[in-house]
């Protein structure tokens, strides 16, 4: 069987023409039947879902700031919310897929990096790899497909990218519901191209911090297939600075591994020659 | 420092308990496969097979620590399915089945007293398989994105291994005469002043993010893991050639020891990963130089 090769997708989240209104989160949820994991109120402007994790694909991020929204004076005052529809990155050089100890992770004909639900076993290095925080087992009860034993669904779960959607054609459910445009899917050098003539335009008009992030790909997990157009630093929307993948150090980890295991080695037989007892 | 309200930016792992006793108990297998190899070379006969018995022991109970962790223990076998260098767990996971294997054919042909080429060639085996054993996990740790953890790569193989070796110098001290037991004596006492001065130099290089090996559970824990293991080496070292119960006792302190020191590490990664300082901090003094 040939798998035919489709062109890299993805999506170019442009945060300056989000409104929060969380129609992604709402999408994603019911297009992928990602059960509800109970409500909190977090005190945090607008953010109630707080975090990506394995029952939340999109999360709309909201930071109230005292920072004028352009800095050649206009757009007046100094207030401005942001608001930004996070989802997993789809890396280039994904850490979760390197490290996947059975398969489950993989890359999909898309580009995409999906976890195989039949495959996983819940063995959570996924987990603490993702440099972004994106994935998480899921702990509620099992799904009907679950033997019953199980006491908990136990496997990981993140953004599909709609796999299946894009199988049939479509895209992903959060970009269709985006009412402003803000999430964009497509082909992703038109994406990167679209992002960078929109932030000249930004960056024309003034716009307070507008940057791209992600959609270099040479930054240390290769350029994301979930790109950004943010209005101040990353960290500020909860982003690394500057992620790296952890795998691009193995090479050195397994070097160092050796010589210490060659000195477990070395030690054993000291202890035999050293000494007389 | 600025971050989205505080929250962290990576996860912290979803692994429970079973990990770091793991650690513990796969570095002792690991170790002890070598020992009770150079005991046999060295014809110690009561050294290496009380090794080999300790091998196979920890080698036996490592797999079921690990199954339980998973999320979905039914498909633990699915580990088995490929062979992928890029995964150090899946690495892991096929040096447990050879180093388990191995030391348990040993051991279970050694009771029974038959078989002996087949029993020569299991022991070499497992102690072919034991110093990747000893050392992996500190490299399984190293490649995710929890800072305390990526940032010490360099040490925690050598961390790791010496914790093994100290772990399975003091397990046979506790079970072999104290005239038997001198190569066992001096690789313990040896391996835990060399893993208190790898940890030393892990954290003086990690600058800032090494404090978590100060703060919280993994501060005490710390603490606790040099009193104990420091304690039980100088015990060995001092009374542990004379006194049989001074050699259990010793054993038992540096043993104890070693199982703090696997959870300092493990309880460390978890804080560093919960404060965001740790990871935004060095990310952007990398991206200003």
């Amino acid at each position: 069987m040939t798998t035919v090769e489709q062109e890299r997708v993805g999506f170019f989240t442009d945060t300056s023409i989000c409104i929060g209104c969380k129609a992604c989160e709402v999408a994603c949820k019911e297009w992928n039947l990602v059960p509800q994991d109970g409500q909190t109120w977090t005190g945090q402007s607008y953010d109630n879902t707080g975090e990506l994790n394995a029952n939340s694909w999109r999360h709309v991020a909201f930071i109230e700031q005292e920072k004028p929204l352009r800095t050649n004076g206009d757009g007046g005052v100094g207030l401005r919310w942001l608001m930004e529809s996070d989802v997993c990155k789809h890396c280039t050089h994904a850490a979760c897929l390197d490290v996947c100890p059975t398969g489950s992770l993989f890359r999909t004909e898309y580009g995409t990096v999906v976890v195989q639900q039949d495959i996983c076993n819940g063995c959570g290095y996924c987990v603490p790899a993702c440099p972004f925080g994106v994935l998480d087992k899921r702990h509620l009860a099992p799904a009907p497909d679950l033997p019953a034993f199980a006491k908990e669904d136990g496997r990981v779960w993140k953004c599909t990218l709609c796999y299946d959607r894009l199988k049939g054609g479509h895209e992903p459910a959060c970009a269709k519901a985006c009412p402003t445009k803000s999430i964009q899917f497509g082909p992703l050098d038109e994406l990167r191209q679209r992002a960078d003539e929109r932030l000249a335009k930004l960056e024309h008009e003034g716009w307070n911090g507008a940057q791209l992030y992600g959609r270099d790909p040479d930054d240390g997990v290769g350029g994301f297939g979930a790109f950004f157009l943010l209005l101040d630093e990353p960290e500020i929307y909860g982003f690394p600075p500057d992620p790296v993948v952890s795998t691009k150090h193995l090479p050195q980890m397994y070097r160092s591994m050796a010589a210490a295991a060659a000195a477990v080695v070395v030690g054993v037989a000291a202890a035999f020659v050293g000494g007389r007892s | 420092m600025t971050s989205y309200y505080g929250r962290p930016v990576v996860k912290e792992p979803t692994w429970t308990w079973e990990i770091p006793t793991y650690f513990f108990t796969g570095g002792l297998a690991g170790a002890s496969s070598v020992l009770s190899l150079g005991a046999k070379i060295a014809r110690n006969e009561k050294l290496s097979k009380t090794a080999l018995y300790i091998g196979a022991a920890a080698d036996a109970v490592s797999p079921a620590l690990l199954v339980s962790d998973l999320g979905r223990p039914e498909r633990f076998h699915h580990m088995l399915r490929v062979v992928k260098v890029t995964s150090p767990m899946n690495i892991g996971a096929w040096v447990l089945l050879v180093s388990g294997g191995a030391s348990n054919t040993a051991a279970a042909l050694e009771l029974l007293g038959r078989l002996r080429p087949v029993k020569l060639a299991a022991e070499a085996v497992a102690a072919l398989a034991g110093p990747p054993l000893a050392t992996y996990t500190g490299v399984l740790v190293a490649d995710t994105a929890i800072p305390v953890w990526h940032e010490g790569r360099r040490e925690l193989p050598w961390i790791f291994g010496a914790s093994a070796a100290a772990s399975a110098g003091a397990a046979a001290c506790m079970f072999v005469a104290p005239a038997e037991a001198g190569p066992a004596r001096r690789l313990a006492v040896g391996a835990v002043a060399a893993e208190g001065a790898l940890m030393q130099t892990m954290e003086l290089r990690l600058g800032k993010i090494g404090e978590v090996y100060r703060k919280g559970a993994a501060g005490k824990l710390s603490l606790a893991a040099k009193a104990l293991a420091g304690t039980g080496a100088l015990v060995l070292a001092r009374r542990g050639a004379k006194s049989r119960r001074s050699a259990v006792l010793g054993g038992a302190l540096v043993c104890a020891g070693e199982l703090c020191m696997r959870w300092t590490v493990y309880k460390a990664g978890f804080q560093s990963a919960r404060d965001p300082q740790y990871t935004i901090e060095p990310q952007r003094a990398r991206l200003r130089t």
